[in-house]
């Protein structure tokens, strides 16, 4: 007898373990901390779901340098569900909540964290939920995965991971506040990003 | 003497659903039953093989609304007649609520000579109680009696004939010639704006309530004034278990009452008025499955003597509509035998000599038709319907012969059907399909062959 | 979710994911800018057979803030058979490419006629059809009272059904398409609803219905209820013997100034008064009930748009429900095939 692995049949691969996530946050996060010099005026945006709470890391980790910051107070969702250019084509979508920090969004430097790279469209869409919600004097992009495939002109100005992939393959990303154990890849309950299938 | 001289050998068909035997048919009548017929039939009949179908007396229906004249984009005299003869009918009723109403002896003989001109089946037009269906004066019944028409059923069917003393007065004066008031019992107030039977449906679809007590009130005033004044009352399309009881009492006090009910409501609940489809709008509405099964029983111990259709053509514009737009009624003419043979020989509930009671002796007997309603016997008039019961049809009302589209059994599969109808010993149908009318004969009254 | 017709059919994961939406939609309408691009390109008809301004006019805000391009149709009642427009109506809209028809009718039942016609593709929205529905006001109703019991339970409102709330809903039920809506709507939730009114004006058959029946309000607001929802008494029934007088209506059946002191003397703090608008002051409810505090009513007439927006939004984007049902093979309950299966 035998017991049917997980995902069988598709083929896939660890890219990133949860330590080389937290690596990757680690860096991110002084990498914000340096172009902005320091933390005046920052403001995290995650785009759901997996945006969030890698948003959430990523102010914790800059708290961590300065002590000063509340990271909550910096950390914020956009969903940007009534924004996208493709709901038409797939079914129904529940919007989630966009939740600002209180300090708003005017003249702040909005960092939009994403968990994967792709086409470029889910930012282009998070754009637009910005325009609408205020006025930004700067927005950057910090993605953990960038995979490549771009279908607009949209680059990230931070990046956990380029990894080349084609684009017949899924990239799954999975953390630990978003999603349930059941749904965890090979490697178990913890944080990674897999690869699957592809020709 | 009719002007038709052919005939028609049926060989092998059982006869009232009893054991097979030939039928040989010569000029109108029936001139031998059983192993004579073959004997008697020469080599110049028709031969018709009815194996394993079924010979019944034509039907006859009390209740038809031919729509003519006034609104023939519904139904006229001629369509409605067809669609009667390929469902098996050889007399019908028609109602008097035409445009103008058939409250004088006028529009009845126009009526009457249109039946006859058309000549697919004995068309008798039924004639309104009060002037214009209006409900405040009694109409001439007496000089629809005595015309050319012969009336004999009065009814202002569409609506009732509420006020007693009208009511009372009406089956008295139609003694005088042995006419009957049929009745369309609905007492108007309680149903004023009524879209549907009042009940758990009704409450949840927001439909105002058609209460059953608003045909039973009248059924149970009725009956005691036809008791107390000796005369014939005839009940329109019974819908209700409430009725069922009324009627069931009145007639073991030996009152003189009658009842119908239509085939939808042996077959059809409340339950379709869930969809808004006007199709099932009618009136009396469909009722429960309690009502239903009421009613079934009913039919089936005599209390319920006929099946009438309350054939109701409408032109489709007046059902593609809202439900509180649309008009009442249903087609009926050509499913009626289907749905009453699924209703309730299927069911058990009903042989086929049943069947040709409720569908032919009974009507005939209260509409006082001498030709119709009679038993296969030698010497009788030939008015035959051959039936194969063992046919599965799917309803298309695109397909049928009436113009109303109406028909709330559309894409249902139904059981029965009619093969070959002979009328004063004509084939108005064969194989399934119209043939040729009767040849007119303008000096003879078709009431008294 | 192809048509919103009647909260019967609604499940309690449709209603949820509504309900939820609409909180996101209410978050909208609370920013500078109160629009999003979701239904661009899109075209809502409203299709008015009865007057109805504060319900068009909450339709309109609500397409509007989709940034769907919204038709106003007053077609009240032509002189040729009414049958005909209805049919030819909808006929002109499909000529047009509506996507969605929100629909007022004084005949019971007509969204539903014209979503099961064939004559017409679009989404069919009932906006109140005669004696029957009136579906976005029980779901503007839930959603207000939904945050009402979120605030003092001290949950989060999104996610939670009405689980143990006491609701009356008082007045003409019989003629209430508010009433019908949301008695299916709130019970689905979880509420425990008590229709009170005169005995001439609840429907023979209410018997079936989950809920209890009361006749008397003071032996109703003696169950100590969380919420009490007036219902308009409408000017036509007033001289059709329902009841003997307006006055003796209103004693035995109006929330009136007593009733109102009743809820304070009997500590029920927290319970809301509710009416789905226009109030006729002072014959169903007393200026003071509806200036109240405890007044729920221009709650109500915010929440709609909010309702509104999220019904629109879950019926025009996505899929079209014709590919999608080809796509489900059929085994989904039939409500619930497009609303559940929104996390891919």
């Amino acid at each position: 007898m035998t017991v049917p692995a997980p995902y069988s049949g598709a083929k896939q691969r660890v890219v990133l373990a949860e330590a080389d996530i937290d690596r990757a946050l680690t860096r991110i996060a002084h990498e914000i901390l340096e172009a902005n010099r320091g933390t005046s005026d920052l403001v995290l945006l995650g785009i759901p779901r997996r945006g969030f709470p890698l948003a959430q890391r990523l102010a914790r980790k800059i708290a961590d340098v300065d002590p000063g910051v509340d990271p909550d107070s910096i950390t914020g969702q956009l969903d940007v569900t009534m924004y996208r250019d493709d709901l038409r084509r797939n079914p129904t979508r529940s919007p989630l909540a966009t939740q600002l920090p209180a300090s708003g969004i005017d003249d702040k430097v909005v960092v939009l964290v994403d968990d994967v790279l792709y086409s470029g469209r889910t930012i282009r869409s998070a754009l637009d939920a910005l325009v609408d919600l205020g006025r930004p004097r700067i927005v950057r992009l910090a993605v953990l995965v960038d995979r490549g495939h771009r279908e607009l002109p949209i680059r990230a100005d931070h990046v956990g991971k380029n990894l080349p992939t084609s684009s017949s393959e899924r990239v799954r990303v999975h953390l630990r506040e978003v999603d349930a154990a059941g749904a965890a890849g090979p490697g178990g309950a913890g944080d990674e990003v897999v690869i699957e299938g592809g020709a | 003497m009719t002007t038709n001289s052919t005939r028609y050998l049926i060989r092998g068909a059982s006869l009232g659903g009893g054991e097979p035997a030939d039928l040989l048919i010569v000029d109108g009548i029936i001139a031998a039953v059983g192993s004579d017929a073959a004997r008697d039939a020469g080599s110049s009949a028709h031969s018709i093989d009815a194996e394993g179908l079924i010979a019944l007396p034509g039907m006859v229906d009390l209740h038809t609304h031919l729509r003519e004249p006034g609104r023939e984009d519904a139904e006229t005299v001629e369509t409605g007649s067809r669609a009667a003869a390929l469902g098996g009918f050889t007399a019908i009723h028609a109602m008097a609520n035409s445009s103008p109403v058939a409250d004088t002896a006028g529009v009845v003989e126009q009526v009457y000579s249109l039946g006859r001109a058309s000549g697919w089946v004995e068309v008798r037009p039924v004639g309104a109680v009060t002037v214009g269906l209006a409900g405040q004066r009694m109409a001439e019944l007496g000089a629809m009696a005595e015309s050319r028409a012969n009336v004999r059923v009065f009814s202002d069917d569409g609506v009732c004939v509420s006020d007693p003393v009208l009511m009372r007065r009406a089956l008295e004066y139609v003694k005088a010639f042995d006419g009957v008031i049929a009745q369309h019992a609905q007492e108007p107030r309680l149903t004023e704006g009524a879209q549907m039977n009042e009940g758990e449906v009704s409450a949840v679809l927001g439909l105002t309530g058609w209460p059953a007590v608003a045909e039973e009130s009248i059924i149970a005033r009725d009956v005691l004034l036809a008791q107390h004044v000796d005369s014939r009352l005839h009940v329109c399309h019974v819908s209700t278990a409430g009725s069922v009881d009324i009627l069931r009492w009145a007639k073991a006090r030996g009152i003189r009452v009658t009842a119908e009910v239509t085939p939808h409501h042996l077959l059809l609940t409340e339950d379709l008025v869930r969809s808004y489809n006007p199709v099932y709008k009618v009136n009396p509405p469909l009722r429960t499955a309690t009502d239903v099964q009421a009613l079934r029983e009913a039919l089936a111990d005599g209390t319920i003597d006929v099946i009438g259709t309350d054939h109701a053509p409408h032109p489709s514009e007046h059902k593609e509509c809202e439900w509180a737009q649309a008009a009442m009624g249903m087609t009926g003419l050509e499913t009626a035998l289907s749905v009453v043979q699924h209703a309730m020989i299927e069911t058990g509930l009903m042989d086929w000599e049943g069947f040709a009671r409720a569908t032919s002796g009974s009507p005939a007997r209260i509409g006082r038709l001498k030709s119709q309603g009679r038993p296969l016997g030698k010497g009788e008039p030939a008015n035959v319907v051959l039936v194969d019961p063992a046919a599965r049809w799917t309803v298309e009302p695109d397909k049928m012969a009436t113009k109303g589209r109406n028909s709330p059994f559309a894409g249902t599969v139904l059981p029965g059907r009619v093969t070959t109808t002979f009328y004063r010993g004509h084939p108005t149908v064969l194989n399934g399909a119209l043939n040729s009318p009767l040849p007119t004969d303008p000096e003879e009254p078709a009431w008294n062959i | 979710m192809k048509h919103l017709l009647s909260t019967s059919d609604l499940s309690l994961v449709d209603t949820l994911q509504l309900l939820d939406v609409a909180e996101e939609m209410a978050a909208v309408g609370e920013r500078e800018i109160k629009k999003l691009p979701a239904l661009r390109g899109r075209t809502v008809v409203n299709l008015f057979f009865e007057d109805s301004t504060r319900t068009r006019i909450s339709f309109e805000a609500a397409a509007k803030r989709l940034s769907a391009d919204v038709i106003n149709f007053a077609a009240k009642g032509s002189s040729v058979s009414k049958g005909e427009s209805l049919k030819d109506t909808a006929q002109t809209l499909e000529a047009m490419s509506a996507d969605a028809v929100v629909i007022r009718h004084p005949a019971s039942g007509a969204p539903a006629r014209l979503a099961a016609s064939g004559w017409i593709d679009a989404a069919v929205v009932n906006a109140g059809d005669g004696t029957h529905e009136h579906p976005t006001q029980a779901l503007l109703d839930a959603f207000t009272l939904r945050r009402h019991w979120a605030r003092i339970t001290g949950t989060p409102s999104a996610g939670t059904d009405l689980g143990g709330m006491r609701i009356l809903i008082v007045g003409d039920i019989l003629h209430s398409r508010v009433a019908r809506s949301n008695v299916w709507l709130l019970t689905t939730l979880g509420a425990h609803i008590t229709l009170v009114g005169p005995p001439t004006l609840l429907p023979v058959g209410v018997g079936s219905w989950p809920c209890e029946v009361l006749y008397n309000l003071d032996d109703a607001v003696a169950t100590r209820p969380d919420a009490v929802m007036m219902l308009r008494l409408q000017a036509e029934r007033m001289n059709a013997a329902f009841f003997p007088s307006t006055r003796e209506y209103s004693r035995n059946w109006g929330f009136d100034d007593a009733r109102l002191a009743l809820l304070d003397v009997m500590g029920l703090d927290d319970t809301v008064i509710m009416h789905p608008g226009p109030m006729n002051r002072g014959l169903e409810i007393s200026s003071a009930a509806a200036d109240s505090p405890r007044s729920t009513v221009l709650a109500q007439v915010r929440n709609g748009v909010s309702v509104r927006m999220a019904a629109l939004y879950l019926l025009l984007s996505g899929r079209g429900h014709h590919e999608e049902n080809r796509g489900a093979g059929g085994a989904l309950p039939r409500t619930a095939n497009r609303m559940t299966q929104e996390q891919a």
